[in-house]
């Protein structure tokens, strides 16, 4: 994957995720799933997923030149 | 036994922030930014420490019991996401520019970056007056958890003052690095005796599923969000964790990090943090309505130090009282840092001494500002009496509304400090007035927030865009690389529009 796409890719996928956070098919489900109220266990699995968006953020979309500017401005 | 526990503690926490000083530099940077020299592991520890209040344990426990499990998508699940996306975005960026340019405080960025110290010196107030109800949450916090957990041996007042004084002790004399030693301590006994408070508790109901169970059949409104939260709010509150982009505390941490790389691991663990830390929150808070049904409004807020001292007496409700009081004191001791930090860099040595000031002398008038803050927010404790999820709410509305002046400064190179005034004015007059008349919904359960958020950006885009262009020089200086095309773009296509 070439890191512009990359970078585009995950931009949309934190906007989708965003998106994902109004979930408004839970809103009056009572049910108990693995002992969680499913609308809680939703939103835990929600903060796993911000996870390993931003794992692949930092893998695939990283702003590497702010370590070179900062470095290069040190030396000079 | 309990007390014991909670002094051995606090002594604890007095050691590791009294050893940290054996490496202090004697500097001013060295003193409010610890020579810019953590790693990975240590940033994480105080921005998570640092953004995790009272407000997370207390007003989340408090605000579930009233409202239930939605409490979580609100504030948690959402700071899961925009808090790190805002570190990643902005963070990273003001880390470069701090470390290229020598800052220690955001005004003194915002004032070079926009060319203005009258928008410093607005900034200085705005900012200094929205820290001082997020400070005052803590003590409200500490005097609530050592009074329940103690069964009122030690009332809110002393419990209030104790915490004031070993924050203030290990802060003023071991500077970031004492308070970054002391949170990363704190968090992680925060989040351990949290989770030992969570299953201790719920194995007395019978395990977690029995537990909901019994809030099932009692208040089964508490595990839907039903009326309790409208779409609108849910929306809107995802506005709320955009504080981080102007909390002084945070703009303080990010420049204690080595690189930029060192961000990395805050930004995959920062989600999964706070979920392990709301989540037994919010369950507790939902589950104290079957032991105790009836608090009214702030009460709630202590419904947590009641379930521990109900279901855990003894040693163990001094450890989670210590775990408690941990979460409270590592974000009171970044926030009174960072108003030291302001207070000398950008009023005493910037109007008084100007580049005379010498290192003593900074840290010297940082540890007098720090005394005053703490003394004054405490007494102010002492006589406030609303619930610490909604003093929280407010403050954080605040810093997101000006969310647009850092995210302009970084990104937009045509905004300028007519814009930022405009956005600030702007903040500051939506909030004076929402939050006297209490008005705590614009409208299907909006949160004013997004109100404010919006009148902000667009004060920010009209204000820039209605005068004269930031001058090349400044353009240069912030965004290197491409600042010099940028600056010859910006000002030749501002004067084409005059000329037309």
């Amino acid at each position: 994957m070439k890191n512009a796409s990359a970078r585009g890719l995950l931009y949309v996928g934190l906007f989708v995720l965003y998106l994902l956070h109004n979930d408004l098919w839970y809103w009056n489900d009572g049910r108990l799933v693995l002992g969680l109220p499913i609308g809680l266990l939703y939103h835990f699995g929600f903060s796993v997923a911000s996870s390993v968006l931003l794992f692949l953020l930092v893998r695939h979309a990283w702003p590497r030149h702010l370590e070179v500017e900062t470095e290069e401005e040190s030396r000079s | 036994m309990t007390i014991t526990v909670i002094f051995v503690y606090l002594a604890l926490i007095l050691v590791v922030g009294t050893m940290s000083h054996k490496l202090f530099r004697g500097t001013g940077e060295d003193f409010f930014v610890a020579s810019r020299s953590f790693g990975s592991f240590l940033l994480l520890m105080s921005l998570f420490g640092a953004n995790m209040t009272a407000f997370a344990i207390l007003g989340a426990s408090g605000e579930a019991y009233h409202s239930g499990i939605g409490v979580f998508a609100l504030m948690a699940s959402s700071s899961g996401l925009i808090i790190p996306t805002v570190f990643y975005f902005v963070g990273t960026r003001l880390w470069s520019l701090g470390k290229r340019l020598g800052y220690l405080t955001q005004i003194q960025y915002f004032r070079q970056r926009y060319d203005s110290d009258f928008l410093g010196l607005v900034l200085f107030f705005v900012i200094s007056a929205l820290m001082i109800p997020y400070v005052l949450v803590g003590f409200m916090g500490s005097g609530i958890t050592l009074s329940q957990t103690t069964n009122g041996q030690l009332p809110e007042w002393l419990g209030g003052l104790i915490v004031c004084g070993v924050t203030l002790a290990y802060v003023t004399y071991g500077g970031m690095r004492g308070t970054v030693w002391v949170n990363t301590l704190q968090v992680l006994v925060f989040m351990t005796f949290g989770l030992a408070a969570f299953f201790v508790v719920f194995n007395k109901f019978g395990g977690i599923e029995a537990g909901m169970q019994m809030v099932a059949d009692k208040h089964p409104d508490l595990l839907i969000r039903g009326k309790h939260i409208t779409p609108l709010q849910l929306l809107s509150y995802t506005c709320i964790p955009l504080s981080v982009g102007m909390f002084p505390h945070m703009f303080l941490h990010w420049l204690t990090a080595k690189r930029a790389s060192t961000f990395r691991y805050t930004l995959v663990f920062y989600p999964l943090c706070i979920a392990v830390v709301w989540l037994p929150s919010v369950l507790l808070g939902v589950l104290g309505s079957v032991d105790f049904p009836d608090l009214k409004g702030p009460a709630a807020n202590s419904v947590l130090a009641r379930m521990i001292e109900l279901h855990a007496p003894g040693v163990l409700a001094g450890f989670l009282a210590a775990g408690v009081l941990s979460a409270i004191m590592n974000s009171m001791d970044s926030q009174t840092l960072a108003m030291g930090t302001m207070f000398t860099q950008d009023i005493v040595r910037h109007y008084g001494f100007h580049d005379k000031m010498s290192e003593k002398q900074q840290v010297l008038y940082g540890r007098l500002f720090i005394v005053t803050i703490i003394v004054g927010t405490y007494l102010l404790s002492l006589v406030v009496d609303r619930s610490i999820f909604r003093i929280s709410v407010w403050t954080f509305t605040g810093f997101a509304a000006m969310f647009p002046v850092v995210f302009a400064a970084v990104f937009w190179k045509r905004s300028t400090k007519y814009g930022a005034l405009a956005s600030v004015f702007s903040v500051a007059a939506l909030w004076l007035y929402f939050f006297t008349n209490k008005i705590e919904d614009v409208g299907g359960g909006m949160m004013p927030v997004a109100l404010f958020l919006a009148v902000s950006t667009v004060a920010m885009v009209i204000g820039s865009l209605l005068t004269k262009p930031p001058a090349p020089e400044i353009l240069q200086k912030f965004f290197p690389g491409d600042g010099a095309i940028a600056a010859e773009k910006v000002v030749s296509s501002a004067h084409s529009r005059a000329a037309a």
